[in-house]
């Protein structure tokens, strides 16, 4: 499941789907909105995509980690427009036989969806707003 | 022969529009299609990020020659999560 959505992401929809009767671990990864960055008081993240491109992004990294990693299943929801402080922007969800690669798999996906997918988070905070990491230079994904 | 262009974020603030169809010669790169972009967009002239390149939803190299209906997107850095 590798989905962009616009509505609240349910982390239950996510962990039934890759529960596996042969999976001994699910690890999840939960992002959510800080109400501070950088000295900024941050009011909320407002969340734009390449949908189409970043579903497609998001599955590539996933058999990316099902060639490394020993895993069962994967899920990734990324939310789009307004997330409010404490809510999530993204749930990652993996199972597998043992909790090492439901781990190390989980992390590697929360670090590539930084680096390749065309997602791109406004921060909105008192005083202005910012498209974050416009300001700096980008790493180019592996290919 | 006629591209499509797609803006998004801060590229997309800059041009004022999430979407353009843009005549080039035949033969054109994406890192020629850019150069012809920042002409007809003043905004986008100073725009020294380092930029991604999408063709038909796969990154591509500035390189990369273009063909009739492409779809092409800019993509400033990114930052989901």
């Amino acid at each position: 499941m590798f989905r962009v959505i616009r509505e609240p992401i349910d982390l239950k929809e996510l962990v039934t789907y890759v529960t596996d009767p042969s999976a001994g671990a699910i690890a999840t990864f939960i992002g959510t909105t800080r109400n501070n960055n950088e000295g900024r008081r941050v009011i909320a993240l407002d969340y734009e995509a390449y949908p189409e491109m970043a579903e497609k992004e998001l599955a590539r990294l996933g058999a990316e980690a099902k060639q490394r990693w020993n895993i069962q299943r994967m899920a990734i929801v990324h939310r789009i427009g307004p997330v409010q402080i404490t809510e999530p922007s993204v749930i990652i969800a993996v199972s597998a036989a043992h909790r090492d690669d439901a781990f190390q798999a989980c992390r590697f996906a929360i670090e590539e969806i930084k680096k390749s997918v065309p997602i791109w988070k406004k921060e909105v905070f008192e005083g202005g707003e910012v498209w974050i990491g416009t300001q700096s230079g980008q790493r180019l994904p592996r290919r | 022969m006629k591209v499509k262009v797609k803006f998004f974020a801060f590229l997309r603030e800059r041009v004022g529009t999430g979407e353009i169809t843009k005549e080039i010669n035949e033969g054109s790169t994406v890192a020629d299609l850019w150069a012809t972009l920042k002409k007809d967009y003043p905004k986008l002239a100073p725009v020294e990020m380092r930029l991604l390149y999408a063709v038909n939803r796969n990154y591509v190299n500035p390189d990369y020659a273009l063909k009739e209906s492409d779809e092409v997107v800019f993509v400033p850095p990114v930052s989901g999560g």
